[in-house]
């Protein structure tokens, strides 16, 4: 009986496979086809992106202008830079900062504690921004208007709930066996932390760092309200801006979208494997 | 024991304090900020309700305040009938046992959500473009020609066309969240409904629907804060204005005019601390909702 049943859904899978294929073959093309078909007209002229779209540049539509157009006019290695340096820091902060305060919630017991981590935990579901109006006005009376630092300070608030979550859930199922062991070794809070501690995290600490990534780099409301000068534009702003003034400049815009693209993509497929991982592991808990 | 405090407060204090000045103190004094009102020389006077009654009560907010609210409520039931039921068939589909070549789909579904806001935007903008005409001859070649319209300008059609971009950009977070749940399901129960006679399609809707419902829980409040807080995607395709006539006005649009003003009407702090409460007291709402009445039920299915 049971090796009939067992039969019968061999068979029977086979089919549900191939059904499977086909829907989900046809919505991957539906997720690549809008990137593959800006970047294939990135290369084109204006005639070739109006009169043949689908077609890969030939030798009559090719064309560099548009790259060229944006890499005179705009500042975009600028605007690159500042957007790497407002991730890359408010990131590593809002690791540091958040596997303390989770240890100090996980490890020691103290008067109010779980109070604290319910105040951390509201941030995971009330938006940063709805405080805007008087981060502003903070912003404006600590003299950090139009600087990269008052990000930084607002993208590691915003990141820092989650952070404090995910590690903190993490940290209880570390055996307290290991840390009273160094504790008699004589190593101090400290080393215990750095030395013990942050090298068994690793792997939600990957997770943290994928959850909070996206959003920050991607982030255009606060770049928007708090650093929109040309200095310290980040490159999702710039982009925007940019592709507000050329609007007409199609050449341009396929340029600045492909060239936008392209640090994601790279990105993607460095951590691609971690993303994944990082997702199925923080949401299995 | 001295010793125990110092180390607690040197690892705790630096979370803290960024914590609560840049997030907790700017809620709080959003909140506060809308019961006051600036007057010329930058000075706060008390107002007590007037803000919120102005808003509620005076023809020129209270329409926009109830369109915006309108078109969230729309925004989010779109989202909610064809993002997350989509993202659930994928996540299904995706972690059928000896599906070949299922990282790849994972991959791949995943991928438009680490596309930024503004080209999502824009790729969308060019691609139903009337102007490039991509999409017009793809429908004239199905031989739907007819249903091609500029349907970003029409203000029946825009707020669902920005909707399902905003579909097309985040499925993957459902489909990720439902993939996590369903690899999670022990392999025996399945075999046990298999042996039990089910088919396929029942041990979906009898055994794994009713062990996901945690999962469905988690899924539509992310949902629901996220497109209460949304802003980019239609700022980005529609402007500040989130034309045509405010058709794809939400909530975030409608705040950042009112607190920056556009074109002739000049920005009002005070009034965007109004919105910016009500904004927070709407989400607020949804997730206790969720946390006392929806996901109390639920503890029952754990397994």
């Amino acid at each position: 009986m049971i090796f009939k049943t067992v039969q019968t859904t061999g068979t029977q899978s086979r089919f549900n496979e191939a059904i499977a294929h086909i829907v989900l073959m046809s919505y991957t093309l539906f997720c690549l086809f809008p990137i593959i078909l800006i970047v294939i007209n990135s290369f084109k002229t204006k005639r070739g992106i109006f009169n043949e779209p689908l077609q890969f540049p030939n030798f009559k539509t090719f064309s560099l202008d548009g790259y060229h157009t944006v890499l005179t006019q705009g500042n975009f290695g600028l605007y690159f830079f500042n957007s790497i340096s407002v991730t890359t820091v408010s990131i590593v902060l809002i690791i540091l900062l958040g596997s303390m305060a989770a240890y100090a919630l996980s490890e020691y017991r103290f008067i109010g504690n779980s109070l604290l981590s319910l105040y951390f935990a509201i941030g995971i579901m009330i938006p940063i921004r709805l405080g805007t109006i008087a981060i502003l006005k903070l912003v404006v009376s600590l003299k950090l208007i139009n600087t990269l630092s008052a990000l930084i300070l607002v993208y590691i608030a915003q990141g820092l709930p989650l952070a404090i979550f995910i590690l903190n859930e993490f940290m209880r199922t570390i055996s307290s066996e290991i840390k009273d062991a160094a504790r008699v070794d004589g190593l101090s809070e400290m080393s215990i932390f750095f030395k013990i501690i942050v090298p068994i995290m690793r792997p939600s600490i990957a997770t943290v760092m994928v959850f909070s990534m996206i959003p920050i780099w991607n982030d255009l409301w606060f770049p928007l309200i708090l650093a929109s000068g040309d200095k310290v534009k980040t490159i999702t702003l710039g982009a925007q801006q940019f592709m507000g003034q050329y609007v007409t400049d199609w050449t341009s815009i396929l340029a600045v979208l492909s060239l936008a693209i392209f640090p994601v993509l790279l990105l993607y497929m460095l951590f691609s494997k971690q993303i994944i991982r990082g997702i199925t592991a923080g949401s299995v808990k | 024991m001295n010793n125990k405090r110092k180390y607690i407060l040197l690892f705790l204090a630096p979370a803290f304090c960024i914590y609560t000045l840049f997030m907790v103190y700017p809620l709080v004094e959003s909140i506060r900020l809308s019961f006051f009102k600036t007057v010329n020389n930058g000075d706060l006077i008390f107002v007590g309700w007037a803000n919120f009654e102005k808003m509620l009560t005076d023809p020129l907010w209270y329409n926009q305040f109830l369109n915006g609210l309108k078109n969230n409520f729309y925004f989010f039931f779109i989202h909610m009938i064809i993002q997350n039921p989509l993202g659930l068939l994928f996540a299904s589909l995706i972690s059928m046992r000896f599906l070949r070549a299922s990282n790849f789909y994972r991959t791949m579904l995943f991928l438009p959500t680490l596309l930024s806001f503004v080209l999502v935007g824009f790729i969308w903008k060019l691609i139903i473009s009337p102007l490039w005409g991509i999409t017009e001859n793809f429908l004239i070649f199905f031989g739907l020609g007819d249903w091609f319209q500029p349907w970003l300008g029409l203000p029946e059609t825009a707020l669902v066309t920005v909707a399902l971009i905003s579909v097309w950009q985040f499925i993957g977070i459902p489909m990720m969240l439902f993939y996590a749940a369903l690899i999670n399901i022990p392999d025996e129960i399945i075999d046990a409904g298999y042996c039990d006679g089910l088919s396929g399609w029942s041990i979906f809707w009898k055994i794994k629907i009713p062990l996901l419902f945690p999962t469905i829980g988690i899924i539509s409040i992310l949902t629901f804060v996220g497109n209460f807080n949304a802003f980019d995607l239609i700022y980005v395709m529609q402007g500040a204005i989130a034309g045509p006539a405010f058709s794809t006005d939400i909530l975030g649009t409608f705040f950042y005019r009112t607190f920056f003003g556009f074109q002739l009407q000049p920005g009002d702090p005070n009034l965007g601390a109004v919105l910016a409460s009500m904004m927070f007291f709407i989400i607020l709402t949804g997730v206790c909702i969720y946390l006392f009445l929806i996901q109390t039920r639920f503890k029952r299915y754990q397994l």
